[in-house]
């Protein structure tokens, strides 16, 4: 015993560590990668292939030119660019796709000074960007498998501008227009269910953020069953569920409170609705995690967890 | 069976497997025992000896006028050798007595005594004598903790045998080998508190000790007994600290700053039982104790009946403990709440439960990453805290808003820190606002 090491208590850790639990989110996510590449074919290996080359140049630029160490390895900016890519039209140009890989990190991440630091979702924020910058190239859908030039309508776009409501079989599938990523409803449960099994997600904001989508989208078809779609149709059309499942919950921009958990995902319920029945947009998960992004820091202000032995009004 | 649980904790790997097959065995006598002056909570003994005196086993060595402190005791028959600063395992240097053992003198013999007629005072009288304090780590005087203030009623009475800690099966030797003895401790207690239930806490990982006290009790005439219950607790930690047993028991919380009396509760460790049953019917004071040596580098672990006082180092050599692998710490405790010594010149003590050789693969040290708030520490906080609200205000020494976040209700169990994925120490930056915010109080 020449040399003992002493160190704070514990002295055993979880085996789970940053790293996998980045690679567990990868594998939770090669369902909706595979369904991507099936139904958009090369084009979908194309925004994805540019994204995480995107986002992991920067990375590895900017942590160069600050001088800070390299965090590459850490699987964050790999995830980073997937999210993104899944979240992009098939037809986007490539150059397009690698520039907002770019803005993920550059201005998603790194300026706020890296992984852990950030307010706002990457992936959701360079989204935002690009929407912003490329409006047309953003709204632009062909069909899935064929890649028809012809431009189609996604099923969110039809039921907003023409009351028709797509069929819940195709949307489960995912043989339908949309964002890569975000078609077929079976890979993103699949992940769902890998991510809750292995507790690598919480399953408190896509349970709020489902249930507060199903009541608000039950009323309203109740009420008009002709100009609102079913529950089913919302939970299971456009982004809700890679919203749900690999948006709402990332750790770094939502809440650490449990009860700020169920707020925060309630929230996104809220505002996804809000804008998909009466918003200007056919869409509006983005924005509804964009915006309960940025009340985090609120939400967690006035959800702190009962105080042990603490009961009634002197709690939190 | 109904198992109880609390909300929060963590599943760390048990490797209780080393030992908890190894029967009791009794250790050598030191050669010399280094018996700090002051092991427990309360005010600190001056020693009643001086050097070169010569020493009988169960000799009075230092004690305090004080009710809250606990007198210590000479370990074996011998001279004192000298009274001078030596390694304490969670003080550092601290006032010992060294007392060379005489190697003529066969260890003391203790006749059993008629307990029958002893009054509740001569009772708790005889466990302050024997210098028993609190062995599951907190070693709070027994005789305190069983006097409680005027106008306070325990109800319940819980023994303690959840052992939650990884590695340590010390108390479930001592519940599976002395079953009969606990429970005439615990019968003793029951004497003395006259709670109106008495449960025996144990971890369902436990059936063995679990089996051997339903068994026991079912077939045991004591009347005393009869009130006493099993209580099946979830395998999990931190299941055996005392808020979260009575939580799990009872539903009841014990507020922030208060303790279990304040509920009704009283928690012993069944180590603590086993002590004061010899106390009480042997006149024994606490010189002995049932230590878990094990880990990954040595052969012969096991649960060793070690004397107050013996040194890691003397432990390692006279029991024949090969090291056949270089440990990179050595724990005193368990892997959870235990602390790493710089060496192995540290005593036994009686709140030393456990002694580890952990090697590299066992007890690695992680660099600290960066958190990514992934609220894990929050869903496994026994206490409803959010260990990464605490450690990112210290850390950004916004000092004024650490105290919203109520550190000093951490018991400091360290589940937070073992499962974040960061590998960030927050008990460490928890036990920084504590020490800041009991900085500011005092001035």
């Amino acid at each position: 015993m020449k040399k003992l090491t002493i160190s704070v208590s514990p002295h055993v850790f979880s085996p789970v560590d940053t790293r996998c639990m980045m690679k567990g989110v990868l594998k939770a996510l090669i369902p909706a990668i595979l369904a991507s590449v099936y139904f958009f074919r090369w084009q979908a290996l194309g925004v994805i292939l540019a994204c995480v080359a995107g986002c992991m140049l920067t990375e590895y630029a900017m942590r160069r030119l600050s001088g800070k160490n390299y965090t590459l390895n850490d699987n964050s900016a790999l995830l980073t660019g997937i999210l993104l890519a899944l979240v992009l039209p098939p037809a986007l140009p490539m150059w397009m796709a690698f520039l907002g890989g770019v803005f993920a990190i550059a201005i998603g991440k790194e300026i706020f000074g890296g992984l852990g630091h950030n307010t706002f979702n990457p992936a959701l924020l360079a989204r935002a960007f690009l929407m912003a910058a490329f409006p047309v190239a953003l709204t632009t859908w062909n069909q899935p498998i064929t890649l028809d030039a012809v431009t189609t309508a996604t099923p969110l776009g039809l039921a907003k501008f023409s009351q028709q409501f797509t069929h819940w079989m195709p949307l489960f599938m995912g043989n339908v227009g949309g964002c890569i990523g975000e078609t077929s409803g079976l890979a993103l449960l699949a992940g769902l269910g890998y991510l809750l099994y292995y507790k690598i997600i919480d399953y408190r904001i896509p349970a709020a953020y489902a249930a507060t989508v199903a009541v608000i989208a039950g009323i309203t078809h109740l009420v008009a069953p002709a100009k609102f779609a079913s529950p089913l149709f919302h939970l299971l059309a456009g982004g809700f569920l890679i919203g749900a499942v690999f948006m709402a919950t990332d750790p770094v921009t939502t809440p650490v409170s449990p009860r700020g958990r169920w707020v925060f995902g309630a929230g996104c319920g809220v505002v996804t609705m809000v804008i998909r029945l009466w918003g200007g947009l056919p869409e509006g998960v983005m924005y509804s995690i964009l915006l309960m992004n940025a009340c985090t820091p609120l939400i967690e202000r006035v959800t702190a967890p009962r105080r042990f032995g603490v009961t009634g009004r002197k709690a939190a | 069976m109904k198992v109880l649980s609390f909300r929060g904790g963590v599943h760390p790997e048990y490797f209780k497997d080393i030992s908890i097959r190894e029967p009791l065995r009794a250790a050598p006598l030191p050669r010399v025992a280094v018996v700090p002056l002051s092991q427990n909570v309360g005010a600190p003994n001056v020693p009643v000896v001086s050097k070169g005196d010569v020493v009988e086993e169960g000799q009075l060595l230092a004690k305090s006028d004080s009710f809250v402190s606990s007198p210590v005791h000479s370990p074996v028959y011998g001279k004192i050798l000298d009274i001078k600063k030596a390694f304490h395992p969670s003080l550092g240097p601290v006032l010992s007595v060294f007392v060379e053992r005489d190697q003529d003198k066969q260890p003391r013999k203790y006749p059993e005594r008629d307990v029958e007629n002893l009054s509740p005072g001569e009772l708790v009288g005889r466990i302050r004598d024997a210098g028993i304090v609190g062995m599951g780590g907190a070693a709070f005087p027994t005789h305190v903790k069983l006097s409680p203030p005027e106008g306070v009623k325990i109800r319940d009475l819980v023994i303690n045998g959840a052992e939650c800690e990884p590695y340590l099966t010390c108390d479930h030797v001592v519940m599976t080998r002395k079953t009969q003895e606990v429970l005439r401790g615990i019968e003793l207690i029951i004497r003395i508190l006259e709670p109106e239930r008495t449960y025996i806490a144990i971890e369902d990982n436990k059936k063995a000790a679990i089996f051997a006290f339903e068994k026991a009790i079912k077939e045991s005439t004591r009347s005393a007994l009869s009130q006493v219950r099993i209580a099946a607790l979830k395998t999990k930690y931190p299941q055996g600290g005392e808020k979260q047993l009575i939580k799990a028991i009872s539903g009841k919380e014990v507020p922030p700053g208060k303790l279990p009396f304040d509920v009704g509760f009283l928690v012993q460790n069944v180590g603590t039982v086993y002590a004061v049953y010899e106390a009480v019917y042997f006149d024994k004071p606490l010189i002995e104790r049932v230590v878990t040596i094990s880990g990954d580098c040595m052969n012969r672990p096991g649960n060793y009946i070690i004397r107050v006082g013996a040194t890691i180092k003397d432990i390692v050599e006279q029991y024949g403990i090969e090291i056949y692998k270089e440990p990179v710490k050595v724990i005193v405790g368990g892997p959870m709440m235990g602390i790493a010594q710089p060496h192995t010149d540290v005593s036994v003590i009686k709140s030393t439960s456990g002694i580890l050789f952990l090697s590299e693969q066992y007890a690695r040290d992680l660099a600290e990453g960066t958190c990514i708030k992934c609220a894990k520490c929050v869903d496994v906080c026994p206490v409803n805290l959010r260990p990464t609200k605490i450690m990112e205000a210290v850390k950004a020494g916004r000092w004024d808003a650490v105290e919203r976040f109520n550190p000093s209700d951490c018991m400091e169990c360290g589940a937070c820190s073992y499962i974040c994925p960061a590998r960030i120490p927050l008990v460490h930056y928890i036990k920084d606002a504590k020490s800041y915010l009991a900085g500011k109080k005092r001035k």
